[in-house]
């Protein structure tokens, strides 16, 4: 859904006014949000000067949220109600989790993604996230006190499908038009790159709260472009707690705790974590609710000891981005670290020995994914000069198939792609006359269907009758710049087709996110007619400045007839904008589109041509 | 794996058009890759947030056309494919497997090493050595068939064998990453 922007009929928007965009960091443990200031990017802090904002959301009896620093203070009184690294449960199902006996939780285990049952009701991952997500902009409507354009919402290169979708669905959700998902380790080599004018093959470790990713990029002049990417997207700082936090248990021979106490033990184990970054030794003390009291001395040694084979594992993951991207270890220019978890020195440690030189520490990890997020927001709505450009070029993490006969999986898209990107695969009828097909898609590197993540079914059905093998039936996976995808099939004889954007059966359906957006964010007040016609008028007004724009550069692409189709279009437009018809103002938008649709394709084309030969297409 | 759009490429002939580049199965990697960048920056969805939904369906198209495209160019055996598909030959991969007796003899040895040498790293980098060495060789007599003998019937004979060594170099590959 597009934010308003209301001028005066008839006026439209100073082209010089800048645009405001922001990036948005939407972590296990923290979030942040930045945004451009005098050309440099910055975190935005809070009223009470805090860059982050813990993702942490307390919901109250009355229904009422609190959220960041507030709720975490309520996290240990009020476990169940208290939800802490909610990403953890974005797009995963019950069975996905682990360590679930040690999380305070009333879990509901509801096909595709778990919800939560609290006090206030029965909370989806993505509700939850959309509250730190209102929170987020609402900071940036009241640090510039204004809308906000859009944002560009950065998430672990190694999500899937269905974490991409519900993250996507819970900005939609928090009221904010997402510009475009981006891998944090992209985010982060952009903010390095731009920062330190870095050519060549870098390498981003990024473990985070909740998740692991690597990737190697190839930074060239104003090109970043992502050859590989790998990791875990449920390895991160928390399994350091919960390693901490079993040991603990096991000394002190507990088995039985309460949730308040299992809370109050996991952050303190957190803690300890955090400072055991820093000193030989601590001593973790805990006084029980009922009775009794804990004292358990932890030392660095002996928690680099039980940490060690999650640091191996991520180890494993850079080797075989490695592989993937086909670059050898003395190609690497760097290693850039991101994100709070690397500030433990074993990690540090095994980084350095396995690529022989000193790993890269001079930004924040903290805060670079969120700083990249915002140049590229910045980018993305328009702010900056032809010349002061760059582009990203990513690639998909995990491979996409389709289930085949005897449950093995036939991939259609290889992990390691660039997006966006389509690719099909031909099938054909089974049977005699078999008339459906069912389309099973799937996500992941292994063979079997039932060990990938499966993303959508959908049946292909009305198949006219034929002979076993006669059908051609062809299955279309197409991915977006977001890393979204959406599948078609269709048979090739008969043109019977069907399609569906991978989405109902994990993140919200449409109607869901429509009915929660009337329940809470919008406000109430609003009438929401007026508000689509303005939105329809919006609309009207950035399609005839594009159409103007383009026929003042490329005009001689069209032929007369070409040309005042189009010049009709714009014309009946202009008039139908200020009055109060929406459905004429719809229609005409439409008209106009279509009659461009053709221009659209002979610009892109010329441009390609002149970029390539430095000639017109005229001159061809 | 077939490309998706077909529509798309309305006014260009195929992908080595597309990239302004000849029609045949030696290349120079370095320019297919200025070439693919160059295009990315016309076209990649990125340049038309703030265009109209014609100008950003058909950025998704033509990056979607680009990435396949390069995909395709980019790496030999597809590259090889694609020039027979041009050439108008049915490639019959899953049918026809006629392959020449001598190289299937060496297949199943090869076979054998594999199996023999179970985890050993250096017996099967060895043995991917030896593999890789016979690709490069046939990736030449490919070369040839298409670009000097111009006969791309005797170039899809030579590209089923390096498809087969391909695949038998991918499961290697596969044994291997999971040694390290």
């Amino acid at each position: 859904m597009a934010l308003l922007q209301i001028s005066e009929p008839g006026q439209s928007r100073n082209p010089h006014q800048r645009r405001i965009a922001i990036g948005i960091d939407l972590g296990t443990t923290n979030s942040l949000v930045a945004s451009m200031k005098n050309a440099l990017p910055e975190v935005l802090l809070s009223e009470g000067g805090q860059a982050f904002l813990p993702s942490v959301v307390r919901y109250l009896p009355s229904g009422k949220t609190q959220a960041g620093y507030e709720a975490l203070a309520q996290a240990v009184i009020d476990p169940k109600n208290t939800i802490i690294s909610v990403k953890r449960f974005m797009g995963r199902s019950l069975a996905d989790i682990e360590n679930q006996k040690s999380l305070p939780y009333d879990f509901i285990d509801t096909p595709g993604m778990l919800q939560l049952q609290t006090v206030a009701g029965i909370k989806s991952p993505v509700e939850v996230s959309a509250e730190i997500l209102a929170r987020l902009r609402q900071l940036a409507e009241d640090t510039f006190n204004d809308d906000i354009e859009g944002a560009v919402i950065t998430v672990p290169a190694y999500f899937d499908d269905a974490q991409r979708q519900a993250t996507k669905d819970a900005a939609e959700l928090a009221g904010i038009q997402v510009l475009r998902l981006l891998n944090e380790p992209t985010a982060a080599a952009l903010a390095y790159g731009l920062d330190h004018a870095a050519e060549g093959i870098y390498a981003i470790y990024d473990l985070g709260g909740g998740t692991f990713d690597v990737s190697i990029l190839r930074l060239s002049k104003g090109v970043f472009e992502v050859l590989a990417t790998g990791g875990n997207s449920a390895l991160g700082g928390d399994d350091f707690d919960h390693a901490l936090l079993e040991m603990v248990l096991q000394e002190s021979n507990l088995t039985q705790l309460t949730a308040e106490d299992q809370r109050a033990l996991i952050l303190k184990c957190r803690h300890a974590k955090e400072n055991l970054s820093i000193h030989p030794g601590v001593l973790l003390e805990h006084t029980f609710n009922n009775k009794g009291a804990i004292q358990v001395s932890i030392s660095q040694e002996k928690f680099f000891q039980l940490t060690q084979d999650l640091v191996q594992k991520t180890i494993q993951a850079v080797k075989k981005a490695l592989r993937d991207a086909k670059v050898s270890l003395d190609e690497i220019k760097g290693v850039v670290m991101v994100g709070g978890a690397t500030r433990m020195p074993h990690v540090q440690y095994a980084v350095e020995t396995l690529f022989g030189r000193a790993p890269l520490n001079d930004l924040n990890p903290d805060e670079v994914v969120a700083l990249g997020a915002a140049r590229q927001a910045d980018l993305l709505v328009g702010n900056k000069n032809k010349n002061d450009e760059w582009l990203l070029l990513d690639v998909i993490p995990l491979s996409l198939g389709v289930e085949m006969m005897g449950g093995l999986v036939e991939k259609i898209i290889p992990r390691n792609t660039p997006i966006p990107v389509a690719l099909a695969q031909d099938f054909t009828t089974f049977k005699d006359g078999q008339t459906a097909m069912a389309v099973h898609v799937l996500q992941g590197e292994r063979e079997l269907a039932e060990d990938c993540r499966s993303l959508a079914r959908f049946e292909l059905k009305d198949i006219p009758p034929m002979v076993a093998g006669a059908a051609r039936i062809r299955v279309t996976y197409q991915v977006d710049a977001d890393g979204l995808l959406s599948v078609s099939a269709a048979e090739e004889k008969s043109g019977v087709s069907a399609s569906i954007h991978v989405k109902p059966s994990y993140g919200l359906a449409d109607g869901d996110i429509a009915r929660m957006l009337t329940e809470g964010f919008a406000s109430a007040a609003e009438d929401m007619q007026l508000r689509a016609l303005r939105e329809e008028q919006v609309e009207a007004q950035r399609l005839m400045d594009a159409v103007d724009s383009a026929l003042q550069i490329d005009k001689h692409l069209l032929n007369d007839a070409e040309l005042t189709l189009i010049e009709k279009g714009l014309g009946s437009l202009r008039q139908l904008k200020d009055q109060e018809n929406i459905d004429l103002l719809r229609a005409g938008i439409e008209a106009l589109s279509q009659a461009t649709e053709e221009f659209a394709a002979k610009r892109m084309n010329a441009n390609i041509r002149r970029a390539l030969t430095g000639k017109n297409l005229s001159e061809i | 794996m077939v490309a998706a759009n077909r529509s798309e490429s309305s006014s260009f002939t195929d992908y080595f058009d597309f990239f302004n580049l000849p029609r045949q199965f030696q290349i120079d990697r370095s320019v297919l890759d200025r070439a693919y960048l160059t295009v990315q920056q016309e076209v990649h969805p990125d340049k038309f947030v703030n265009q109209d939904d014609q100008q950003k369906r058909r950025s998704l198209q033509m990056t979607t056309y680009a990435n396949t495209a390069y995909q395709t160019l980019k790496q030999p055996l597809p590259r090889g494919l694609y020039l027979c598909q041009l050439a108008g030959l049915d490639p019959q991969l899953e049918t026809n497997t006629a392959m020449p007796k001598a190289f299937l003899i060496q297949q199943m040895e090869w076979r054998e090493e594999l199996d023999d040498a179970k985890s050993d790293l250096s017996k099967l980098e060895a043995l991917q050595q030896e593999v890789q060495a016979i690709q490069k060789e046939w990736l030449l007599q490919i070369e040839k068939a298409f670009d000097v003998a111009l006969v791309p019937e005797t170039a899809l004979e030579k590209l089923r064998c390096a498809l087969f060594l391909e695949r038998f170099l991918e499961e290697l590959d596969h044994r291997l990453s999971a040694l390290i």
